[in-house]
C-alpha cells in the first residue's frame, strides 16, 4: 500500500490515528509531573549513561562478555546476517534442533533471521501475539511496539481460520485465547528458544527483556537452550542503571512504569535451580553498527532503546502508517536508522519526508536529536548527488537563490516577477496542461495565498517618504 | 530618545504577507521603538539548509550576519527563521572559530516578535483591540526550539474583544515544512486537514499564529475547502485597535 | 570468529586502544524513598488492582494458608519448594502438589495446574510488583504456566520500588540465572488495542501478604 493509497484508506487512517494517540496520551499520563517530577532530568541522565556507553563501547562489551562465561553462558560475535544464521543452523544442527519459539525482537526483524531459518528448514514461530499475526500474514511489523496495529479483527479472523483451519473467530478475546493455545503447544515442544534484548548489562552478563504477554519468559525459560540475539549498542553499564532505564523505557513505550514482565538472565541455570535453559548465548551483532559508530555527530542515533514513543508522536507516521518506510524501523528513528544501516542512497527521499517539526526529539526518552540528524543526513544526500552528478537542477536552483539573495535589488525584482505571476491566487498554473511540477504539487492540496501587489519594502520606502 | 530595533521581516513576509510587517513596526512604534529597516535584508537561507544545500545555505548565513552586524536588537516575524539563525547557523559555521563569534553575537541579539515584546521591551498589553473568537496554533520550531508557548497566549489574552480557545492538538504540525509541502504534498495536505479538524473543533474562526509559514499553508487548505475561517499573525492582531 | 575483528572496528570507529581506560560512567541514579510499612502496603494494593490483580491481607499465618485454601477450592496447584509455604501448611492443601527438584516433573506439573503458588524474593509497593528469583525454591515455571497465579508474601519483604530493589541487590544475576519483575497479569493489546488478560502468562494474579 502506497502512501497515496494509505491516506485514502479512511478506516486505516482513524486505526492509525487512534492506537497511535492512545499510546501518546498513556506516555503524558505516566510522565507527568505530578507522577514523574525529574522526568527530565532521567532523560538528560539516560542520555548520558547511553553516550557513555557507545563512546567507550569495546570496554562494556568485552566486560559483558567476562561476566556472560563467568556465569556459564557463551557470547558470539557477529558481523552480519549471515554469521548469525551459520550459528544457530550450527547449533540447531549439533544439538538436533527444528522448533524454535521467538520472542518478539526489532534486531532478528532487520537481518530478516526467519527467513533464513525457514530457508533452511527450520520451524521459527513468533509468540508475541502481534507478531505471531505478522508472521502468519508473512508481513513486516508496522510499529516497533505494535506490530499488527493496522489489522483488524476481521482481518485475523480470516487469517486465523485460513491459516490454523479453526472456525471463523471475530471476538477478540477468544481470537487470543486460539493463539494462546496454538502457541503453548509451541513452547513446550520448542527446541531453542530465541529472545532479543532491551538491555545488555555490562556488569552482571545480564540480558534485560521487557514484555507484558509472558511469551518472552517461556521462551527464555522453556526451551532447553536460550538464545539472546541483540545489537551491541543495547549494552549499558550497571544493572543500578536499569532503574532510570527500565522506567523511562516502559513509559515512554505504552506509559507502564514497569511493564508486566522484566526478566534479567545471566547464564544458564545455575547449579540446584529447578528449571530454566541449560545452554544459554547472547548473540552480538554489529552489522552496520560500527560504520556508524565512525561518525561522531551521528551515532547518537544508536541510542535508541525501540519505545516507539517517535512514532507515535510523528505527524508523518500518523498518517502514512509503518508499512511505507522501507525497512523494518519506522517513524522518526527508521528514518535516520535506515539510510545509516542500508546506505544513504538507497531511499534518498527518505530523510526528507519530514516537516521537521522537533516532536521526535521531544518525546525521546534518551534525548536523540533526531531533527539535527535528518538535515545531517539531507546534507550528505545533495553531497552524495553532487559527486555523482545527479540533482543538477536543484543544486542550480539553490545556487541561484543564494546569488539572488544576496544581491537585494535582484531578489526583489524576483519578487515582483512572482506578484505578477501569481495574480488570480495562481490558480492559471494548475490549470496550465503543463503546469510546473512543484507549483502544481502544492496547489493539489491548497490555493496559494493571495499576492501582495506591493512587497513590504516597497510599502516602507512609501511610508518613509510620506 | 527611543531605543532602535532591526526589523527582519523575512522573504516571505516581505513578497507574501507585507502587513504583517507593518503590524509588527506599528505594535513597536506604539511602545516606543523606533524601527531600522535594512532595504539590503532577504532570506535567512533556511530554505536551502533544510534541503540539504549548506553551501548556499551558508553564503546567505553569511550574508545576513553582514546585513545585521551592527544591529542593537533583530526583530524576526517569524519563529522558524529566528531558529534557523539563532539555533542553525552555528551548525553551518561548526568549525570556523570566528564565524561563530559573530554567529554567538547575533544569537544574544536575535528575538523572535513575541518574545521580544515580553522579555525585553517587557509589554503585554499593548493596547490592542480585536472582536473575534481566536484559536493559537503553536508552529513546531517557535514551540520546540525556542520554548515559545505561553508568551503569545499570553499577548493574546491582553487583546481586548478577543476570545482565544484552545484546540485540542494545539502542538501538531501544520504539515508545511518548506519544501517537504511540494515535495510530499498529499502527505503534507493531510496533515493540515488534521490540524484544520482540530481547529474547527474549537468553532473559533480565526487562527492565529507567529509563523506566517504556517498560516499560508492553514489558510490556503482552508480557502480551498472553503471554510469561513481566517488567520492572521499575532502582529496583525496586536496591531489592531 | 569475528569478535577481534568486531571489536578492533569499534575500538578504531571510536579511536580507543585495547584496553584504554575508561572514564567512570555518569554516577548512579537511585533515589532513596522512604515510606512506611502502611504507605507500603497501601500503594501495592492501589497499584495491582489497577492492573486488575487481587491483594489479600493476612492477619496469621492460619489465616493466610485459609485465603489461599478458599482460593484454590475445587482446582489443582502447583505450589514452588518455597520454606514459607510448606511452613504455612499450604503445601498439604487438598488439590495442591509441590513442584519438587526435578525439571520435568516440575514442569509437566506447571502445564497442568489451574493455580501456581509461589513465594517472592521482593514485593515494590511502587508498582505493585512481585520479584521473583529462580533457585532451588523457586522454580521459574510456577508462576509462569498456571493460568493463575498465586503469591505469598511476608511483609518484611515489602519494599518501596525498583530503585531500593537495585540498592539492596546491585547485581541481580550474581547468584541466580534469573530475575523476573511481575507485575500484575499478563497481557496483550496486539488486536486492536484492546485489553486482554492472560494471553501466555496468568491471567489473574493474587497476592497475600503475611
Amino acid at each position: 500500500m502506497s502512501i497515496q493509497e494509505t491516506l485514502q484508506d479512511s478506516k486505516l487512517q482513524l486505526a492509525i490515528y487512534t492506537a497511535t494517540g492512545r499510546l501518546m496520551d498513556h506516555r503524558a499520563n505516566a510522565i507527568s509531573p505530578e507522577l514523574l517530577p525529574r522526568y527530565q532530568e532521567m532523560r538528560q541522565h539516560a542520555h548520558d549513561l547511553k553516550k557513555h556507553t557507545i563512546e567507550n563501547l569495546d570496554h562494556y562489551m568485552e566486560e559483558f562478555e567476562k561476566n556472560v562465561i563467568a556465569h556459564g553462558g557463551k557470547v558470539v560475535f557477529c558481523k552480519d546476517a549471515t554469521e548469525v544464521s551459520d550459528f544457530i543452523l550450527r547449533l540447531a544442527k549439533e544439538r538436533g534442533a527444528h522448533l524454535f519459539v521467538k520472542s518478539k525482537s526489532m534486531t532478528s526483524e532487520e537481518i530478516d533471521l526467519n527467513e533464513r531459518m525457514e530457508h533452511h528448514g527450520l520451524e521459527p514461530v513468533e509468540t508475541d501475539l502481534g507478531e505471531y499475526i505478522i508472521q502468519l500474514a508473512h508481513q513486516k511489523p508496522y510499529h516497533i511496539v505494535a506490530p499488527a496495529l493496522h489489522m483488524t479483527r476481521f482481518q485475523v479472523a480470516d487469517l486465523f481460520t485460513e491459516k490454523l483451519g479453526v472456525p471463523r473467530e471475530e471476538v477478540i478475546e477468544e481470537q487470543t485465547m486460539i493463539a494462546r493455545r496454538v502457541l503453548r503447544e509451541k513452547f513446550l515442544a520448542a527446541d531453542i528458544g530465541i529472545t532479543g534484548a532491551n538491555f545488555l548489562v555490562a556488569d552482571s552478563g545480564a540480558v534485560v527483556v521487557v514484555e507484558n504477554e509472558g511469551n518472552a519468559r517461556l521462551t527464555s525459560s522453556a526451551p532447553k537452550i536460550h538464545i539472546a540475539v541483540a545489537g551491541m549498542e543495547k549494552l549499558i553499564p550497571r544493572a543500578q542503571d536499569l532503574a532510570v532505564m527500565l522506567g523511562l523505557l516502559g513509559r515512554s513505550a505504552t506509559g507502564q512504569a514497569l511493564t508486566s514482565y522484566t526478566s534479567i538472565l545471566s547464564g544458564p541455570k545455575r547449579p540446584g535451580e529447578v528449571d530454566g535453559p541449560e545452554e544459554f548465548y547472547v548473540v552480538l551483532l554489529d552489522a552496520g553498527r560500527t560504520k556508524l559508530l565512525e561518525d561522531p555527530e551521528k551515532r547518537e542515533s544508536l541510542y535508541c532503546i525501540r519505545c516507539g514513543a517517535c512514532l507515535n508522536h510523528c505527524p508523518v507516521y500518523r498518517k502514512i502508517g509503518g508499512h511505507n518506510y522501507p525497512w523494518v524501523y519506522s517513524g522518526p528513528i527508521g528514518k535516520i536508522l535506515a539510510p545509516q544501516f542500508k546506505g544513504l542512497m538507497a531511499d534518498p527521499w527518505l530523510p526528507f519526508a519530514s516537516s521537521l517539526c522537533g516532536v521526535c526529539a521531544e518525546v525521546c526518552p534518551v534525548k536523540i536529536d533526531i531533527p539535527r540528524v535528518l538535515l545531517q543526513l539531507r546534507s550528505e544526500i545533495t553531497e552524495e548527488k553532487q559527486r555523482t552528478n545527479q540533482g543538477g537542477l536543484e543544486r542550480l536552483a539553490f545556487k541561484a537563490f543564494a546569488w539572488a539573495m544576496r544581491r537585494p535589488w535582484i531578489y526583489e525584482w524576483g519578487g515582483m516577477m512572482g506578484a505578477g505571476l501569481l495574480g488570480n491566487g495562481g490558480r492559471w498554473i494548475s490549470e496550465l496542461p503543463i503546469a510546473p511540477g512543484p507549483v502544481k504539487a502544492w496547489l493539489s492540496q491548497r490555493h496559494l495565498p493571495a499576492p501582495a501587489v506591493r512587497s513590504f519594502r516597497e510599502q516602507w520606502r512609501a511610508r518613509r517618504t510620506k | 530618545m527611543a531605543k532602535s530595533v532591526s526589523l527582519f521581516v523575512t522573504c516571505l513576509v516581505d513578497q507574501l504577507f507585507p502587513p504583517v510587517g507593518l503590524a509588527m513596526a506599528e505594535v513597536l512604534e506604539r511602545i516606543g521603538y523606533s524601527i531600522d529597516f535594512r532595504q539590503a535584508q532577504t532570506c535567512c537561507g533556511q530554505p536551502a539548509f533544510n534541503s540539504g544545500h549548506r553551501e548556499p545555505a551558508r553564503d546567505v548565513a553569511r550574508y545576513f550576519l553582514d546585513t545585521f552586524e551592527d544591529a542593537e536588537f533583530v526583530v524576526v516575524a517569524s519563529g522558524s527563521c529566528c531558529s534557523m539563525i539563532s539555533h542553525h547557523y552555528a551548525d553551518l559555521f561548526g568549525s570556523d572559530s570566528k564565524m561563530m563569534d559573530r554567529v554567538h553575537a547575533m544569537e544574544a541579539k536575535t528575538y523572535e516578535f513575541s518574545r521580544f515584546l515580553l522579555d525585553v521591551a517587557q509589554v503585554d498589553d499593548v493596547g490592542a483591540r480585536l472582536n473575534r473568537v481566536a484559536t493559537y496554533h503553536d508552529s513546531c520550531h517557535a514551540l520546540r526550539e525556542l520554548g515559545i508557548k505561553k508568551g503569545p497566549r499570553q499577548l493574546l489574552s491582553k487583546v481586548e474583544g478577543l476570545e482565544l480557545r484552545e484546540m485540542p492538538v494545539a502542538e501538531e504540525c501544520c504539515g508545511f515544512g518548506g519544501t517537504f509541502s511540494v515535495k510530499f504534498a498529499e502527505l503534507s495536505g493531510a496533515m493540515a486537514n488534521t490540524k484544520i479538524e482540530s481547529i474547527k473543533q474549537t468553532g473559533a474562526d480565526l487562527v492565529v499564529s507567529i509563523d506566517s509559514s504556517c498560516l499560508m499553508q492553514l489558510e490556503g487548505t482552508m480557502r480551498k475547502q472553503g471554510l469561513p475561517i481566517s488567520t492572521m499573525h499575532l502582529a496583525e492582531v496586536l496591531a489592531s485597535r | 570468529m569475528s569478535r577481534e575483528f568486531i571489536l578492533g572496528r569499534v575500538r578504531s570507529a571510536l579511536d580507543r586502544k585495547t584496553g584504554q581506560v575508561v572514564p567512570p560512567p555518569p554516577p548512579v541514579w537511585l533515589l532513596d524513598t522512604d515510606w512506611t510499612l502502611e504507605e507500603k502496603l497501601a500503594s501495592f494494593k492501589e497499584k495491582l488492582e489497577r492492573l486488575a490483580g487481587v491483594v489479600h491481607m493476612a492477619d496469621s499465618p492460619e489465616n493466610a494458608r485459609e485465603i489461599v485454601a478458599s482460593l484454590i477450592t475445587g482446582k489443582t496447584a502447583v505450589v514452588s519448594n518455597a520454606t514459607l509455604l510448606a511452613d504455612l501448611g499450604i503445601t498439604r492443601l487438598p488439590g495442591v502438589t509441590v513442584a519438587g527438584q526435578d525439571s520435568e516433573q516440575s514442569r509437566k506439573l506447571c502445564a497442568e495446574c489451574s493455580f501456581g503458588i509461589t513465594g517472592a524474593a521482593f514485593a515494590l509497593a511502587q508498582t505493585g510488583t512481585l520479584v521473583m528469583r529462580a533457585n532451588s525454591q523457586e522454580a521459574r515455571l510456577v508462576s509462569l504456566l498456571p493460568p493463575l497465579h498465586v503469591a505469598v508474601v511476608r511483609k518484611e519483604q515489602l519494599i518501596v520500588d525498583l530503585d531500593e530493589l537495585l540498592t539492596k541487590i546491585p547485581k541481580p544475576v550474581e547468584d541466580s540465572s534469573s530475575m523476573v519483575l511481575i507485575t500484575g497479569p499478563s497481557r496483550t493489546g496486539d488486536i486492536e488495542q484492546i485489553l486482554v488478560r492472560g494471553v501466555h502468562g496468568p491471567g489473574v494474579v493474587h497476592v497475600v501478604f503475611l
